[in-house]
């Protein structure tokens, strides 16, 4: 413990200094991660989800690495070849492999520490960090303190982006147990709409530990497609955070896939600033092995009329644990809110566990808000039902397990995308059966 | 129906805590604070064995070395625990008889309350063990009871009669090391009730307890355990109300249940401790930590809960399903009205296999109170097929108040089944128009729709009660419903 601590610390001191600006919030957030430390399990965010021993052994930060086009090409996702493209190698900003094909009107991709200094300077200077408002522990400031790695990504008023923007996190674990911590601050303006994706790839199959912040403000009548797709192997931790800030009526919609990875976490924000704001939060979970996904949702209704829907999904085989906690917040003044949430989980590993902690807090009296969540094991009449006619044990199990993870895949917008996550689940499901 | 209606409706418009009076009965108190002394100090009052202030002083020595709980949702001005009276018994002169030798205040008292001490003139026969502050004052049918073989009595008489089962079974549900109120409990506590049914025995009656507390700066720290051999099958009640005073008045209990196999247990508490006035002012802070166990295969238990009063609820009535086949269920209605707020849900832990639970709760907020449901299902590695359905719902009346849930689901067996579900909202309008256009006015619309609401669990009470509970929860929420 003592030992990354001081890791850390030497890294943090070791970088270039950034812009002034960005250069002192790095600093008060060094502060206050050096206050705070890591979350224990005592931390009830982090009670099923022990973190501090991620960061037990000896982390290897901020060891520039050389990623060939070559290598880069083949991680490409099919049908992705238009795409505006941001590369991260090692939690940090790699303009030189990044591309954008969208028209430069359009959109502007351009790193944080610029954006800090230029006419973007006001919209960091308010929405860079407000994700803290609802994570203040440790795992966040430290993101914060290592913020000069980052992203801005503006989407011009009134555009619709001809491509998506396909995000790839490159960390490589060659070295030893590489740990990164990139950020990325989206700037939707009024009508702006956009498709955003994120990809994990760990080069090396070692050990990593990603450390992400996302901060995404959406004005009036934007609309925002958000996927995260995690399949990074066995090695890889990784801590994430996504938080959408709604300032006008809009609409915002996520995915967040997981299928491998050593301790995942995910937290996922919806903040609810402009009445009739819209929001869709859809998770899959599809875990083997020891790995333990940990998806934590908040939606905030701070005004009226708001709508937000949200399922998540999680099959956990072999002596994986699926941990689902989802928080609805309703203000005091957001009368006739709608907010709905639903878990399912299937058990079907014998040393699987399932966690869950559905959460509503309400503060006004004239809304319409439920949640449900169920753990089972697959249905014995529908396995009976598909049996009798023929079908193997195993075809049936692989057919209702594809079913239930349906559900969620079905939501992603993006032709391609939605895809290659298909192909990734289908290709788990036939190999675990 | 409209008749019930109207009689329902007067009483909301009329009634404020209608059991806010205080006795005038001389108090034999123990002084101010706690200390190895006031440990030593009650444990001799009631000339307990050695044994037994040996287990309060290994409370007291842990209570010490812990810290008070931060994490429930609920605000309080600290507690200043050493400006509480520990220990508070109504003089009496002698030791009573028979019951026609009780104090006629302390009588008065109870008949007050509803509650007759004459065998005689009851006709419900339900055998009542009337507890004020500190001590029992009154247990009946106890002779009736005890030709079938089942033991109803105060917590110091067991103690005295029946060290060997108090030696074995104090404690055992909830160890005096649990948490912090029940290590304060272990120490101090003063009476309550015990009762043991033998095996075999279907208890002929309804038990029941009925609390009071009276003098004012004191708490209340009451210990009910609750022993039902194999195939045993008991019912139990508990009522408690309080009077009206400024400060606020703790009150924290244990109450313990062993069943074996094949043993049933149903343990109902109407919770009408004083709520506090309309500003939040004074009212009981009512910690209570309550936990039963199916010790044996088919085991069930079940509580079932209205409540009402108390400016603070903080208790978690549970289950652990340890026998085979062994069932636990828990019903529970929670109103919260002005400055109230309840912390209150259950935990049900399955170990053995095929044990099933059930969990029913609602929430009703009004006025400017805070209402949460806060529960687990834990399904053990070895808890094969276990089942679990629960559902919590709650309803808002007003726009100051707040309802929320914090379920936690944790399942590490993939044979078990598990499902929650939870709504929140308020009286639909479609809901009122609907009972209007038939001629039933928006008040009694209101109290039909909430008294619809509770049903579900108001149907598990015992029928004395069911009718009393019924009241309550109208009165509870009188003035909040416009």
């Amino acid at each position: 413990m003592m030992d990354s601590t001081q890791i850390l610390k030497e890294a943090f001191e070791k970088q270039d200094v950034a812009n002034g600006n960005l250069a002192a919030f790095q600093q008060e957030n060094w502060k206050a991660f050096s206050g705070l430390g890591l979350p224990a399990i005592k931390h009830e965010e982090w009670k099923y989800t022990g973190i501090r021993n991620v960061f037990s052994d000896r982390l290897v930060i901020n060891n520039e690495m050389n990623i060939s086009p070559d290598l880069l090409k083949t991680l490409l996702i099919a049908g992705t070849e238009e795409a505006n493209r941001i590369v991260f190698v090692n939690g940090r900003f790699q303009q030189s492999l990044s591309i954008t094909t969208d028209h430069a009107n359009d959109l502007c991709i351009k790193s944080l520490e610029a954006a800090a200094g230029d006419e973007d300077a006001p919209f960091v200077e308010v929405n860079l960090g407000h994700s803290q408002r609802y994570h203040r522990d440790g795992i966040n400031a430290l993101n914060a303190a290592f913020a000069n790695g980052g992203v801005y990504i503006r989407i011009n008023k009134g555009v619709t982006l001809k491509n998506p923007i396909v995000i790839y996190h490159i960390a490589d674990s060659t070295l030893g147990k590489r740990c990164s911590h990139p950020r990325i601050l989206v700037n939707m303006k009024e009508a702006a709409q956009a498709e955003l994706v994120e990809t994990f790839h760990n080069h090396g199959g070692g050990e990593t530990l990603t450390n992400e912040v996302v901060e995404i403000c959406a004005e009036k009548d934007a609309v925002l497609h958000y996927v995260k797709m995690q399949n990074e192997g066995e090695k890889t931790n990784h801590t994430g955070t996504t938080h959408i800030r709604q300032t006008g009526k809009c609409l915002t919609h996520a995915v967040t896939i997981t299928l491998s990875g050593a301790l995942v976490r995910n937290n996922l924000n919806m903040v609810m600033e402009a009445e009739h704001g819209e929001c869709h939060m859809y998770g899959l979970y599809l875990l083997n092995g020891n790995t333990l996904a940990d998806n934590h949702t908040i939606v905030d209704n701070a005004m009226p009329h708001c709508f937000s829907n949200e399922l998540y999904k999680g099959i956990m085989d072999d002596a994986s644990t699926g941990v689902f906690n989802g928080k609805i917040f309703v203000r005091k003044d957001a009368q006739k809110t709608n907010a709905y949430q639903s878990n399912k989980n299937i058990l079907i590993g014998e040393n699987a566990a399932a966690n869950t902690k559905p959460q509503l807090e309400i503060l006004a009296d004239d809304v319409k808000c439920s949640h449900g969540c169920t753990i089972g094991k697959l249905d014995e009449d529908a396995l009976f039902y598909l049996r009798a006619r023929g079908i193997s044990m195993e075809n049936a199990r692989a057919m209702l397990l594809h079913a239930f993870a349906k559900d969620v895949l079905e939501q992603i917008n993006n032709g391609a995308i939605r895809k290659y996550a298909e192909q990734l689940v289908s290709d788990r499901l036939s190999s675990s059966i | 129906m409209q008749e019930e209606n109207d009689d329902i409706l007067e009483q909301i418009t009329s009634s404020e805590y209608k059991y806010g009076f205080v006795t005038d009965i001389e108090a034999d108190e123990a002084p101010k604070g706690l200390s190895e002394d006031t440990v030593r100090f009650i444990s001799a009052k009631k000339n307990e064995p050695a044994w037994m202030l040996e287990y309060r002083l290994k409370a007291y020595r842990h209570w010490l070395t812990m810290e008070e709980p931060q994490w429930s949702n609920v605000e309080f001005p600290s507690i200043n625990y050493q400006d509480i009276i520990y220990y508070s018994a109504p003089k009496q002169k002698i030791a009573p008889d028979s019951l026609d030798d009780i104090d006629p205040e302390l009588r008065k008292t109870f008949e007050k309350l509803g509650i007759s001490l004459n065998e005689q003139k009851r006709l419900t026969g339900v055998a009542v063990d009337a507890v004020i502050d500190s001590v029992s004052v009154a247990t009946t049918f106890k002779e009736e009871l005890s030709k079938v073989g089942v033991i109803f009595c105060s917590m110091s008489e067991a103690i005295q009669e029946h060290p060997e089962l108090i030696k074995k079974y104090l404690g055992s549900v909830v160890p005096a090391t649990d948490n912090y109120f029940t290590a304060l409990n272990s120490a101090v506590f003063s009476d309550g009730s015990f009762c043991f049914i033998p095996k075999g025995v279907r208890c002929p009656m309804e038990l029941s307890t009925y609390f009071r507390i009276n003098a004012a700066n004191t708490g209340q720290f009451e210990r009910t355990l609750i022993v039902a051999e194999d195939e045993a099958y008991v019912s139990y009640l508990e009522g408690c109300t309080a009077p009206m005073r400024d400060e606020n008045q703790l009150h924290a209990a244990v109450v313990e249940i062993v069943a074996m196999e094949r043993a049933e247990v149903k343990y109902s508490t109407v919770q009408n401790w004083y709520p506090g006035d309309k500003e939040g002012k004074g009212g009981i802070y009512n910690f209570v930590t309550k936990r039963g166990i199916c010790a044996g295969a088919h085991a069930k238990i079940s509580w079932t809960q209205v409540e009402t009063g108390s400016s603070i609820t903080w208790k978690y009535p549970s289950v652990i399903l340890k026998g085979d086949n062994s069932i636990g269920e828990f019903y529970s209605v929670a109103v919260t009205n002005n400055f109230q707020q309840a912390d209150t849900g259950t935990k049900m832990i399955h170990l053995g296999k095929n044990t099933k639970s059930r969990i029913v709760s609602k929430g009703i907020s009004a006025g400017k109170s805070q209402n949460s449901y806060r529960g687990l299902v834990s399904v053990s590695k070895k808890a094969s097929n276990a089942r679990n359905y629960s559902q919590c719902d709650s309803l808002l009346l007003g726009d100051k108040c707040g309802a929320h849930t914090f379920p936690y689901i944790e399942v590490k067996n993939n044979t078990a089944i598990v499902e929650h579900e939870a709504t929140t909202s308020k009286i639909g309008e479609d809901q009122i128009f609907y009972c209007n256009q038939r001629g039933i006015d928006t008040e009694t619309a209101v109290a039909l729709i909430i008294n619809g609401f509770a049903k579900e669990v108001m149907n598990q009470l015992p029928m004395e009660f069911a009718v009393e509970a019924q009241k309550l929860l109208a009165i509870s929420l009188e003035g909040s419903v416009g």
